[in-house]
């Protein structure tokens, strides 16, 4: 009995420390971006006083808002244009039988896992050839990298578990290849394409090393960017309540986004994992 | 599709590799100059009759960049390994809260690479980080310590951050494998009166290793090519430079182009190398384990 208590006791700090570990640093980053002045040096664990000063800051100098407003751009775009590559993609590696299908679906994949340096020169190098370079064009381009062939692995996988007979009742009736897709498939495979399309929306967010190549004015910077490179007023001063705002500000409907969808996210991750 | 994977990752991954065999400068990338593999390794005569090796193999600050890269990948990978596996045991058990506690667990997780490394270096401040201030009171630490900035302790921060960050991606896969193994395995085992340790290493394990493995060689490929946490929060350290930070600063910040894409070539190879090497590597363990 006192053995039974000790290892339910023993387990439930276990889980308060996973728990605070993985809570905690984010909730410090909140209590520091409502400090103001020099309460910010004072280290403490609670708040002693709410101050939104640092959010004005953050909103109202400098571009950050335009940067939100990159990000927010791309990122959509990217999940948009993946999706539609990415479903067509999908149907003709999952129904079209031709020679090299698994060989094909296996190089897609190691594209994703790419050192994205080693592209990094070429892209450079084709960005500023199409006239793209510091527009959000150039980083929709590049970032299609590593959404596309994740996003056409996890459909492809999803898309062989449907029963043929559907298709082919549509074919029977004279459906075309692309209303097969359009009319057939993408209402089947909605729960899937939420998910691919919230993990390529996340990636394009989160994306850092072509971001920061691929822009060069402050206007044109995606979020990312925008908080590594966050200045103070003097050359030696960093202006951390500034910092903590603007990070809790891009990450709190990231992290909304990933606690409303949480199934579906950890599907998608553990169905890219399990099958690859 | 085919035609914009080809655009934007083969043929780039093309042009890279003739970058490296060339003098290219970045501001005139077009009037490039064959130069073999003078990037790589080339000997220099000068006037004087005395001679001096250069090229990417014989610089110290490479193999540095490399040595940074396995020693992160390997030590942070290992401890990734072992806490996922206990957070995937913690969720994988019957309590109450446990939705709570997955949520809470994939804050890091979603948390964006910039922000965490931005949120710990504040932590790991040395002057106003919490961190000493919490390792001071518990009188684990005598005096403050300058965790990003001293030589000693940078890739120790980069280390903790990154298991921070990436444990919960660990445990989901982990997890995943482990609610595929049948639970009447574990009743027999219960029936039987097997120890609870033995049942983890007799029946947990050898089960869960496939999705282990899988879970490994995503996080390993993930860390080998590590840039932006490490150029966000240990700038311009020696201690810390990964290959791909040091293949950009090249690239973008000396100017030479050419030099940089020769060392992006080469971590390209690194990693492709590894990853053969450990799936053939895994390969042969699992055979060998059913054996």
């Amino acid at each position: 009995m006192i053995a039974g208590l000790i290892k339910r006791a023993a387990f439930y700090t276990l889980v308060g420390v996973i728990v605070v570990a993985a809570v905690f640093p984010f909730y410090y980053a909140i209590l520091t971006s409502l400090k103001s002045g020099t309460a910010l040096f004072d280290v403490g664990y609670w708040p002693t006083s709410v101050s939104l000063v640092n959010y004005v800051t953050v909103l109202s100098t400098g571009t950050f808002l335009r940067n939100i407003g990159n990000s927010l751009l791309i990122a959509l775009a990217v999940v948009i244009l993946s999706l539609l590559l990415g479903v067509t993609a999908a149907y003709a590696l999952s129904r079209v039988n031709f020679r090299g299908r698994s060989l094909l679906l296996l190089t897609i994949l190691s594209v994703s896992m790419f050192p994205q340096i080693a592209v990094l020169a070429g892209l450079f190098e084709l960005i500023r050839a199409l006239g793209v370079y510091n527009t959000p064009f150039a980083l929709i381009f590049a970032y299609m990298i590593f959404t596309l062939p994740f996003t056409v692995w996890v459909l492809t996988a999803f898309m062989r578990d449907l029963p043929v007979e559907i298709e082919e009742a549509a074919i029977i009736d004279g459906a075309t290849p692309w209303i097969i897709v359009s009319k057939v498939f993408v209402p089947l495979m909605w729960p899937a394409m939420v998910t691919t399309g919230l993990l390529a929306f996340i990636a394009a967010w989160n994306e850092f090393l072509f971001a920061l190549t691929f822009t060069a004015s402050s206007s044109q910077r995606t979020v990312p960017v925008a908080i590594a490179l966050l200045g103070g007023a003097g050359q030696f001063e960093i202006p951390w309540g500034n910092i903590m705002a603007a990070s809790v500000i891009v990450t709190v409907p990231l992290l909304v986004l990933v606690l409303v969808f949480q199934r579906k996210i950890v599907a998608g991750l553990t169905l890219g994992g399990v099958k690859g | 599709m085919l035609v914009v994977l080809t655009a934007v990752a083969a043929w780039p991954l093309l042009r890279t590799i003739y970058f490296g065999f060339t003098d290219a400068s970045l501001a005139d990338i077009g009037s490039a100059r064959w130069v073999g593999f003078g990037n790589y390794y080339s000997v220099v005569m000068l006037p004087s009759g005395a001679s001096f090796q250069d090229g990417l193999l014989v610089d110290p600050g490479w193999w540095q960049a490399v040595w940074n890269t396995v020693r992160f990948t390997v030590i942070s990978v290992s401890l990734e390994t072992v806490l996922g596996m206990i957070v995937a045991l913690v969720l994988n058990a019957e309590f109450r809260g446990r939705g709570l506690v997955r949520a809470a667990v994939l804050v890091p997780w979603a948390i964006p690479t910039i922000v965490s490394a931005k949120m710990w270096a504040w932590m790991l401040n040395d002057q106003f980080g919490i961190l000493n201030d919490i390792l001071l009171s518990l009188g684990l630490i005598s005096e403050k310590i300058a965790w990003t900035a001293s030589p000693d302790t940078a890739m120790i921060a980069v280390i903790i951050v990154d298991v921070w960050k990436s444990t919960p991606f660990m445990a989901l896969l982990i997890l995943a494998g482990l609610q595929m193994i049948p639970g009447d395995l574990y009743e027999a085992a219960q029936i039987d009166d097997v120890p609870p340790w033995k049942v983890f290493w007799k029946v947990t394990l050898p089960l869960v290793q496939p999705a282990l493995m899988v879970a490994i060689i995503f996080r390993g490929l993930d860390s080998l090519r590590v840039f932006d946490l490490i150029y966000v929060l240990t700038p311009n350290n020696q201690q810390t430079r990964s290959m791909s930070v040091y293949a950009r600063e090249y690239l973008f910040d000396f100017d030479r182009f050419g030099y940089g894409s020769a060392a992006s070539t080469l971590v390209f190879l690194t990693i492709a190398i590894l990853t053969v090497a450990y799936v053939t590597a895994g390969r042969v363990s699992i055979s060998g384990a059913q054996r």
